[in-house]
């Protein structure tokens, strides 16, 4: 038995990205095993429940948790992770938000499994089999964990100590925060976002900006953006206005708009109505003067119609945690 | 019954059929729609009470963030008054309210909540008429639409 803090990494809904920036820390990972017992991953080490199940309460000095609650397994573990956990860190946009497997949350469980398994073009399952929690075979039963009605973050669930966001996290911020855990030096609040800057990605993003009036928006694939310029000016829905900063802005410089994995910038609870504010103040839909109120809005919702998808746009990684959190009647 | 009559804390199987009374939150601009209210108000023409009023400086500077608090928060509909085109107190807060209107209302249709439930209008200082026509319109659209309950 190795003296050091125990580190667990545990995934529920999500899809491994998070472990995988994880070891992106490369040879640190050495540092990393030096200062910590690391010793509960299912996706890189083979310890059992079992083993979590026998630590006394608090036995784990931290938890990196990732992937969202989708499932009556993924609550379970959430619970047990805390109880044996004094520092309960969500881990990634998944655990903090939502992220991708929240966009459920537009759809009624019936409507998901629908598509997943029956509608979709490439499926041959003419018995019409989907997943059930209990399921009958010759030899016995077999059971499933149960989908929940929606998706949920981690905090939704359990109490959490600190966020650390991002699609997956930036490698550079996740050993930014194991040296401040190793430093020694006092912790954050609980309750904060660590791993990541207060502003938004535009604060990071070495574009140029200028005026900002947007009179029609683009999808990525039908313009080449002008090298150095804003995104956002060239009508690309870049959602790093709205996003919070801390990963480099490394999308924007590859010339792909954010999408928005980093979450709400600090003091926003809301990254879609963040992106709504600020896309009324540069749309430009010409001279309005002595135009009628019907025309002003027939112009505007001529615009508006270039963007296919609001909510899975504006709301990519971060519905389940936003206002609303998805579909009201599903 | 359901959901509404949990609210209102009716007997399911009471014969009493309880009258549905929308709770609606309204956005006014303080200087046009407000006034409109109040001139409403000042001619003592009835209209139905079911609106709580915000007053703010600007529709511009409404959050979108307020209406989704205002839902998610128990509101069955929310209003919106603004100042009509050219009218605006700060040259063009009303139009930036109407842009962030109608992406909003887009966002809300896919969350399911239908846009009728947050409606955007524009009502001056003089339209006392209008602003009794508007929320009368609105009392009913909601009241037919029935209670707006957000899971949580």
């Amino acid at each position: 038995m190795s003296d050091k803090p125990k580190l667990a990494m545990y995934w529920a809904a999500s899809c491994g990205g998070c472990e995988i920036a994880l070891v992106n820390i490369h040879e640190k990972i050495l540092d990393l095993d030096a200062a910590f017992d690391f010793m509960f991953c299912p996706c890189l080490l083979d310890t059992k429940k079992s083993a979590i199940e026998a630590l006394p309460d608090k036995g784990i000095a931290i938890t990196l948790f990732n992937g969202a609650i989708r499932t009556t397994e993924n609550e379970e573990m959430a619970h047990l992770l805390r109880k044996k956990s004094r520092v309960l860190i969500a881990f990634g946009s998944c655990a903090s938000e939502g992220c991708i497997p929240g966009l459920d949350n537009l759809s009624s469980r019936h409507e998901l499994l629908r598509t997943v398994y029956l509608d979709n073009a490439t499926i041959d399952n003419p018995q019409e089999i989907v997943p059930s929690p209990s399921n009958a075979v010759p030899e016995g039963t077999l059971t499933l964990p149960a989908m929940g009605d929606r998706v949920r973050t981690l905090s939704q669930v359990t109490e959490v100590d600190y966020y650390i966001p991002g699609c997956p996290p930036e490698s550079h911020q996740i050993w930014a925060v194991v040296e401040a855990v190793l430093s020694g030096a006092p912790l954050p609040p609980p309750g904060s976002v660590i791993g990541a800057g207060r502003l938004s990605v535009c604060d990071e993003c070495a574009r140029v900006k200028e005026d900002k009036r947007i009179e029609r928006f683009h999808r990525n694939w039908e313009i080449t953006p002008v090298a150095e310029r804003c995104l956002l000016e060239q009508g690309l829905l870049c959602m790093g206005i709205a996003t919070r900063d801390g990963c480099g802005a490394p999308c924007p410089q590859a010339n792909m708009p954010c999408s928005g994995c980093y979450g709400p910038p600090e003091g926003t609870s809301d990254q879609g109505a963040r992106m709504v504010a600020a896309l009324g103040s540069i749309l430009a839909i010409g001279d309005c003067k002595g135009k009628s109120e019907a025309e002003i809005a027939a112009r505007v919702e001529a615009l508006l119609d270039s963007v296919p998808d609001y909510a899975g746009s504006f709301y990519k990684y971060s519905l389940p945690g936003s206002i609303i959190g998805g579909r009201v009647s599903r | 019954m359901n959901a509404h009559a949990e609210r209102l804390n009716v007997d399911p199987d009471s014969s009493i059929v309880a009258q549905f009374e929308p709770r609606i939150i309204g956005f006014l601009c303080n200087w046009c729609s407000y006034a409109g209210a109040d001139k409403a108000g000042a001619a003592q023409t009835p209209y139905p009470p079911n609106v709580n009023i915000v007053r703010i400086m600007c529709t511009g500077r409404i959050d979108p963030e307020f209406i989704l608090k205002a839902f998610a928060g128990g509101a069955d509909g929310v209003i919106v008054l603004a100042c009509h085109p050219g009218d605006c107190h700060y040259k063009e807060g009303n139009l930036r309210a109407a842009q962030r209107h109608a992406m909003l209302a887009r966002i809300l249709e896919q969350m399911g909540i239908v846009r009728e439930r947050c409606r955007f209008d524009y009502v001056s200082a003089g339209e006392g008429e209008k602003y009794v026509q508007v929320i009368t319109e609105m009392v009913e659209t909601v009241t037919n639409l029935g209670p707006l309950s957000i899971p949580r």
